[in-house]
């Protein structure tokens, strides 16, 4: 009996101390360094759109919610005809990003997304896409990448060797 | 006429007040429970977040007000209503000031006790049209529950119709000029609060609500506006054990200096605010704990204040 008005009184004196609750819109608290929140793709540092649609992403999601159709512009490069994320699907668990070999794809630290429309959740490319390079600076897939495309035959990369000649070698 | 006038404008100022007071009550309660658990509750919608209370009445009358196909419509529709009926009722006998009374009944606390009787049928028939096993369950807690705490309910509250030789509400209250009952009905007064607390199925004594077991009890069906009456129902409850406890134990509207309304809203407002206290602390017993309470130690405490009462009495007047 006791032990209950003293359990009364305890609670009462929590009037007193000192709230808990952040009053978000005006208070934020400050966001882990990794923080996984709306997802971007990237440009590469010649304004070049990084992802070359190769579906990793979109194999990798748990959730299934990336959708994607690769295509090819006239220089050989590959990239997607539309990119779509529904947001309203996505756990932002990072794995597209994990997956990308292009670092194209990448989680922000931006979590305010709330919408009145559901369908306004589905992200299309365009809503994507952000003129910079992200997290990853200086990286660009094509000039590293041992494929020919436009402007770049094989052998002309970065730390690439030109190509060894099968005929000329003699035995 | 003058009379009639008077009599009229006596009755709906109070139910405007109490419905008011009752949905000001859902804003204070959230807030108060806020404040104890180191949150600060509903503080967007208006000053303080008191136009919280017009949110959740647009909210509610604009909710779909939903009976299910299976439920017993006429017994499902009307059962919300006797709560708020019985409750309403209840206060037309409890005296706010000399002059603030809608009938001065001589037997005030016996009207009382019956309406409050009554008011079980609102959740018992709510759990039973309701046609669901929840439900069910729950108007069943609540019958055995209500009913049993009605017993030493009343018989907590003899105490204080001897020392004051009237069940007139008005003479206890006037019966107090000298000493609060508080002080001599102390028993009385702890196990009317008690019980008044199941009476009103707040926690610790919601079982027939208890929603980590029962979804919501006897109103797991109800929504919209009829969810919302049941809703009021408990509020205008505890504004009303607050109110009688006032009138019975705690001197009514005697007060020095403060206009008598004063000190009666006052009183009440603290015993209000003791309630909601209770729901913060105290985890909800079991069911067999709840009865056995009930049956082993407030029976037997309310009969010996009664005894003890009576004794004192018949050997002072003797
Ligand atoms: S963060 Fe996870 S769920 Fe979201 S798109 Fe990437 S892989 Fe899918
Ligand atoms: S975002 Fe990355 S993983 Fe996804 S299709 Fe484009 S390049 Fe591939």
């Amino acid at each position: 009996m006791l032990s209950m008005l003293r359990a009364a009184w305890l609670v009462f004196l929590h009037m007193f101390r000192k709230r808990e609750t952040v009053q978000y819109p005006e208070e934020r608290r400050p966001l882990p360094a990794r923080w996984r929140g709306r997802i971007i793709l990237s440009r590469d540092p010649d304004g070049g759109e990084r992802c070359v649609a190769c579906y990793l992403c979109a194999a990798a999601c748990p959730v299934d919610c990336i959708s994607l159709q690769a295509t090819q512009d006239e220089s050989g490069r590959r990239y997607p005809e539309f990119f779509r994320i529904n947001f309203s699907r996505c756990i932002f668990c990072g794995f597209c990003e994990e997956a990308c070999p292009t670092y194209a794809i990448q989680l922000t630290p931006d979590y305010e997304m709330s919408e009145y429309m559901r369908h306004a959740l589905v992200y299309e490319k365009e809503d994507l896409l952000i003129s910079g390079q992200g997290k990853y600076h200086g990286y660009n897939f094509y000039r590293v990448a041992g494929m020919a495309i436009g402007g770049k035959d094989k052998g002309e990369a970065e730390n690439e060797e030109p190509p060894v000649d099968v005929r000329s070698l003699t035995l | 006429m003058i009379e009639i006038v008077r009599h009229l404008v006596i009755i709906f100022g109070l139910l405007f007040v109490l419905t008011t007071v009752s949905a000001g009550l859902i804003w204070l309660e959230r807030r108060l429970l806020a404040l104890w658990q180191d949150r600060y509750g509903p503080n967007r919608v208006g000053p303080f977040g008191l136009l919280q209370v017009a949110a959740d009445m647009i909210k509610i009358f604009a909710k779909e007000d939903w009976i299910p196909p299976f439920a017993d419509k006429p017994v499902f529709v009307i059962a919300p209503t006797i709560i708020m009926v019985a409750t309403f009722l209840s206060f037309a006998v409890i005296p706010f000031t000399p002059g603030i009374e809608v009938v001065s009944l001589d037997i005030g606390l016996l009207f009382f006790l019956a309406m409050s009787s009554l008011g079980v049928y609102s959740v018992v028939l709510a759990g039973w049209s309701s046609d669901n096993k929840y439900s069910l369950l729950g108007g069943i807690r609540a019958a055995a529950q209500m009913l049993s705490y009605e017993v030493f309910m009343g018989l907590s509250l003899m105490g204080t119709v001897m020392l004051a030789g009237s069940f007139n509400i008005r003479d206890i209250v006037e019966a107090q000029r000298g000493l609060w009952f508080c002080i001599p009905q102390f028993f009385g007064m702890v196990v009317f609060f008690i019980a008044g607390v199941a009476e009103t199925h707040r926690l610790p004594f919601d079982l027939p609500e208890s929603e980590n077991e029962l979804v919501a009890g006897f109103h797991t069906e109800y929504s919209g506006i009829k969810f919302g009456m049941f809703f009021v129902g408990e509020y205008l409850g505890i504004t009303l054990i607050s109110a009688l406890i006032t009138a019975l134990f705690f001197g009514g509207w005697l007060g020095p200096l403060l206009p008598p309304v004063v000190w009666f809203a006052l009183k009440t407002f603290f015993f209000i605010c003791l309630f909601i206290l209770l729901r913060a602390t105290y985890p909800r017993p079991r069911y067999d704990q709840l009865m056995a309470f009930g049956w082993k130690v407030m029976l037997p405490v309310a009969l010996l204040n009664l005894v003890v009462t009576g004794g004192i009495l018949l050997a002072k007047g003797a």
